[in-house]
């Protein structure tokens, strides 16, 4: 049977096996013991040409419904624009490895230098990785990374408004790794920083994780956290959505020693979660720390400037059982549509994303309170493009109402808490229709 | 190739723009965020245009080199040819549009999706069931670990706090074991890097969780002995762990679960075609054996006698490992490449991978050292030279191929030789480009006599020459405004 | 041909320690110095911080190599050599005159158990 990916004629195969002096394909095989050969019928579908595997894509396409987003939870339907896809799927790009050959890697080395740089840029640190697989992955590197760049301590403190699938990350690292953590709880919608600041006395806390904008959507105020873990010795990570950092507090502004989270949403489409692109940044003290792949400038020797994977005698590679993490790739794609997605926007774009996403969210969020379905949960705490209430209406019915017209929205947060998101791509008459449709929805 | 010198920043020019979005017409705006929770400082992005944009982007695509321009013999990277349907069905609207929260019945597709390659890829590895979270090779690898963990955990055998590695392993493997809390034991090779089961037996106690294995090994020669292997750790209550970085040459031909293996994962940007995006997105599924299917990671899917699909966990799930379902369009494009081999054709893959493999070998065996000279599976290693007089390198070799328009193999690894080139041809590639490769060894086999000095100075035709990487870790750079 | 130097104490793991008094001065061999070429960062301890004999108390790294440090003495770190900060290259340029740390020794028969430069010399050129 022909196959297109496999170019090998008859007489090719047969004047190879000549040079390599074995009389079959079988026979290379020769050494490996019979009882492992898998002789049988593998269980899988018959090949199929290209137009039916198409068809076969389209045919489990139609079994999703595409829904109005109206929730975020840790992903965002921002608009990505349509030079992205033009650019990402270039072969040079798409199909190289990772750029270990600087000399033949300049455009994968330079594109990663200017994610570096913006990510660097919107967090306020210093520096930056080339990219981690998603948020919470991230989340979980920078507590190895705290546990590795202080000495003598035991634990690390989460704060309990982090992302709940955030948390459970960590917590995985943490529980197999070794290392002890605490939540703390929330006080109002936000961090308990007292709470927080009683268990730094016990000098043991090798981080604290604490988000800049919270899963409730409150943009928390982080003041005072760097110099109370400071004072222990400890580092303050800040988890954050990237998208509005643009326009909050960064997380260098609040005194942060590590920034990470998951740059979905700069452009990348929601894909059933993934792939994302985790990031993670750090003070430049901290540098020697920070896992994963980094690059560098330099020149060449006819003193050209050019890039390179830098700093690698922290990794695994060379580290093997002493690497603070096992790392050894990045989401460098995905880094790539988040580069583009910040070229194209630049500073007053960023500002109009956030411009629209807070418009429509507290729009959409005054319109609720009129219906009457709804009520204030966290009274007068600030929020930028996502936001919980408490409803009157039965949370999953509610939500799985709306689901059934078209929109997904009100997503249950325990309790009678729902959590609405706005972006720009949201117009006034989808959220005016979908607050009627809400209306509608008998207790 | 053309060197292009910019960085977008150097493009920027205050008040151009590049996005296209609406007017804010909102009452409220962000600007209303209360003064001491607002970004003071500026963000410092580029203000550039559209064209700009995409004129930059393609000017730096134009220094890149992949699978699409041309041969990648990299060794343990299994750069096949990516298939152009599996970009398209990828990027289907209807699973770029949805969200990882939907309610499961809108989200039919998508779970029939990740359930379907997980039968698929138990089909192919004869491992009972499989998580398809973890984000790449070395996300899998901590994942199975975990589950090794976990599964001695829960049977109350606490003891079990070291794993076996192989000193021909990749770094990977014991730094993964590190960061799950294991011990790591080294179990020395032979002189062909196959594990010396002697050895083997002096290490086996009560406190070891598992071994962590490749197989074929890292040299490209299969472990013959595996079944005594596997018997002699299930013998001490250990668990095999497979790990899948070189299981291209056994696709369609034999199975880690018949070898005796437990847990596994598989580097879909290997085995499975999808493109490796100049280092990620890839994708690490985790098998595992019917005893250990409950320690999976969370979340998962399964389906119901109706034919629905819902997503589930389980209490003695060793965790989360990621934010949501992992790379999801990577799977897709990895499912698109197994409808297309079908039953019939998966099994030529391996086959097909192996010869290439051998055949480069033994052509080029007279000019380059070949220290085990043995039928290799998917890659082989090399030595250096065969002739060590000329003082030429492994690096001034691997820099020369750029010169003439190949990507270099891997080098100096495995650590077993001083001068190692592991050369991997993967199967979708054709007789005449080996040819012209093995021309293009020899040629460089023959300056090395003749003109040593022209590879110690490679290359010379790429957009950028050898590289000051000591000041590079010295006095690190990393973003634009430290330049 | 590496250099060694009389009236220091050496260790199989390639430190040199030099004992002034209470104090030792440590640092990494000319030949561990040429075995990982240039040098570019050397990862320092703390002063107070506390080690034994035969524990790591830092790393040195090359562009693609890192080694552990192993200190041959124990003690309580009184100082750390900030140069090497901004100037990892001066143990390029001169091994023995690069020290890593000044230690206060807990326990100075500890050098007893170590190499003089004779032995050490012997004990590099078996390793070689």
């Amino acid at each position: 049977m022909s196959f297109p990916y496999f170019p090998h004629t008859d007489t090719d195969i047969k004047g190879m096996l000549e040079r390599i002096g074995v009389k079959s394909l079988d026979e290379l095989y020769g050494e490996v013991p019979d009882e492992v050969i898998y002789k049988g019928d593998y269980d899988l579908p018959d090949a199929m040409p290209e137009m039916e595997i198409r068809r076969y894509f389209e045919n489990l396409d139609k079994q999703n419904r595409r829904l109005t987003v109206f929730c975020g939870c840790g992903a965002y339907d921002h608009y990505s624009p349509a030079v992205i896809p033009a650019i990402i799927s270039r072969g040079e790009f798409l199909t190289a490895y990772t750029p270990y050959q600087a000399e033949i890697s300049q455009g994968t080395l330079r594109y990663i230098f200017e994610f570096q740089t913006m990510i660097a840029g919107l967090t306020g640190m210093d520096c930056a990785n080339a990219s981690m697989y998603d948020g919470a992955t991230s989340a979980a590197e920078a507590m190895l990374m705290a546990m590795a760049a202080t000495k003598k301590k035991s634990r690390i403190l989460v704060s309990g408004t982090m992302p709940a699938n955030v948390i459970e990350t960590v917590s995985t690292y943490a529980k197999y790794h070794g290392f002890g953590m605490d939540v703390i709880p929330e006080d109002g919608g936000v961090t308990d920083k007292k709470s927080m600041a009683d268990e730094l006395l016990a000098g043991d806390v090798a981080g604290i994780l604490v988000p800049s904008v919270n899963r409730y959507g409150i943009i928390e105020d982080l003041s005072g956290l760097a110099d109370a873990v400071h004072v222990s010795k400890g580092l303050l990570a800040v988890y954050s959505d990237p998208s509005v950092l643009a326009v909050i507090r960064t997380p260098g502004e609040w005194g942060a020693d590590i920034a990470c989270g998951d740059a979905q949403p700069l452009g990348i489409p929601l894909n059933f979660g993934g792939p994302y692109v985790g990031f993670l940044a750090c003070r430049k003290e901290l540098v020697r720390k920070l896992p994963g792949r980094i690059v560098g400038a330099t020149t060449d020797i006819d003193g050209k400037r050019a890039f390179v994977l830098t700093l690698q005698a922290r990794e695994q590679h060379i580290r093997r059982e002493k690497a603070n993490s096992n790392i050894c790739s990045n989401q460098s794609l995905m880094a790539l549509y988040v580069t583009i997605y910040l070229s194209l926007m630049g500073k007053e774009g960023m500002r109009r994303v956030n411009d629209l996403s807070y418009g429509g969210a507290h729009y959409l969020h005054k319109r609720l309170l009129e219906t009457g379905k709804f009520s204030e949960a966290f009274e007068g705490k600030p929020f930028l493009k996502e936001f919980t209430l408490r409803t009157s209406l039965p949370a999953e019915k509610l939500h799985a109402a709306l689901a059934a017209k078209g929109y997904l929205a009100a997503m249950p947060m325990g309790d009678d808490l729902v959590s609405f998101c706005v972006t720009e791509k949201r117009t006034r008459e989808e959220i005016d229709k979908l607050v009627e449709l809400i209306k509608t929805v008998e207790p | 190739m053309k060197y292009y010198d910019k960085l977008i920043f150097e493009l920027s020019q205050n008040g151009r723009c590049g996005y296209s979005l609406p007017e804010c017409g909102w009452d409220e705006t962000a600007t209303d965020i209360s003064a001491c929770l607002r970004r003071e400082s500026d963000t410092r992005l580029p203000e550039v245009s559209e064209p700009d944009v995409v004129r930059h982007y393609t000017n730096l695509s134009n220094m890149n080199f992949g699978v699409d321009t041309g041969f990648y013999p990299l060794g343990s990277c299994t750069m096949k040819y990516n298939p152009k349907i599996n970009e398209e069905v990828a990027s289907m609207p209807g699973f770029a549009c949805l969200h990882p929260l939907q309610p499961e019945s809108t989200a039919q597709g998508a779970l029939q999706l990740y359930h379907d390659l997980s039968k698929a890829l138990s089909a192919i590895t004869g491992m009972a069931e499989f998580s398809l979270n973890p984000f790449a090779g070395a996300h899998g690898e901590l994942t199975g670990l975990m589950i090794m963990r976990q599964y001695h955990l829960q049977r109350g055998d606490v003891g079990r706090t070291r794993v076996i590695v192989p000193d021909s392993a990749h770094g990977t493997n014991p730094a993964s074991a590190a960061v799950c809390g294991l011990e790591v034991v080294v179990v020395k090779s032979k002189p062909d890097g196959t594990i010396d089961t002697e050895e083997l037996a002096s290490l086996l106690d009560e406190t070891i969780a598992g071994i962590m294995m490749t197989n074929p090994n890292t040299l490209g020669l299969f472990e013959t002995e595996i079944l005594k292997i596997a018997e002699m750790v299930h013998g001490c209550g250990g668990l095999l762990y497979y790990d899948g970085a070189n299981f291209n040459p056994l696709l369609g031909k034999v199975r880690p679960g018949d070898m005796g293996f437990d847990i596994l994962h598989l580097n879909l940007h290997k085995t499975f075609s999808t493109p490796h995006g100049g280092g990620g997105p890839g994708s690490g599924p985790v098998g595992v054996a019917s005893r250990l299917a409950e320690y999976l990671p969370y979340p998962r899917v399964e389906r119901d006698d109706d034919g629905c699909y819902h997503i589930v966990g389980s209490d003695k799930s060793a965790g989360r490992v990621s934010g949501f379902m992992g790379n999801f369009t990577v799977l897709m494009k990895a499912y698109a490449y197994i409808l297309s081999l079908g039953k019939q054709n998966i099994k030529k893959a391996g086959a097909l991978a192996t010869l290439n493999a051998n055949y480069i070998k033994e052509s080029l065996k007279d000019c380059y050292k070949l220290p085990v000279d043995k039928l290799c599976k998917h890659e082989f290693v090399f030595d250096g030279l065969a002739d060590k007089s000329t003082g030429v390198t492994t690096l001034d070799i691997a820099k020369r191929l750029l010169d003439y328009g190949f990507h270099a193999p891997t080098i100096y690894f495995p650590l077993l030789f001083h001068q190692s080139i592991m050369i991997e041809p993967t199967e979708t590639e054709s007789k005449e480009t080996l040819d012209a490769f093995v021309s293009v060894m020899r040629k460089i086999a023959e300056e090395a006599k003749t003109e040593p000095e022209v590879l110690r100075d490679a290359p010379h035709n790429t957009p950028v020459r050898r590289l000051d990487e000591t000041t590079a870790a010295k006095h690190p750079i990393l973003t634009y405004f430290e330049l | 041909m590496a250099k060694t130097i009389e009236g220091l104490y050496y260790s199989e793991s390639h430190e040199w320690v030099r004992i002034e008094g209470e104090y030792g001065y440590v640092g990494i061999t000319d030949y561990a110095q040429q075995a990982m070429g240039n040098i570019v960062y050397v990862d320092m301890p703390e002063e107070d911080d506390e080690f034994t004999a035969g524990e790591e108390f830092g790393a040195v790294e090359s562009v693609k190599a890192a080694s552990d440090l192993i200190s041959p003495v124990s003690g309580v770190v009184e100082e750390i050599n900030n140069d090497l900060e901004d100037k990892p290259e001066l143990i390029n340029q001169d091994a023995y005159s690069a020290w890593i740390m000044k230690i206060r020794l807990t326990n100075p028969e500890e050098k007893d158990s170590l190499m003089d430069a004779t032995a050490y010399a012997a004990f590099c050129e078996k390793e070689q």
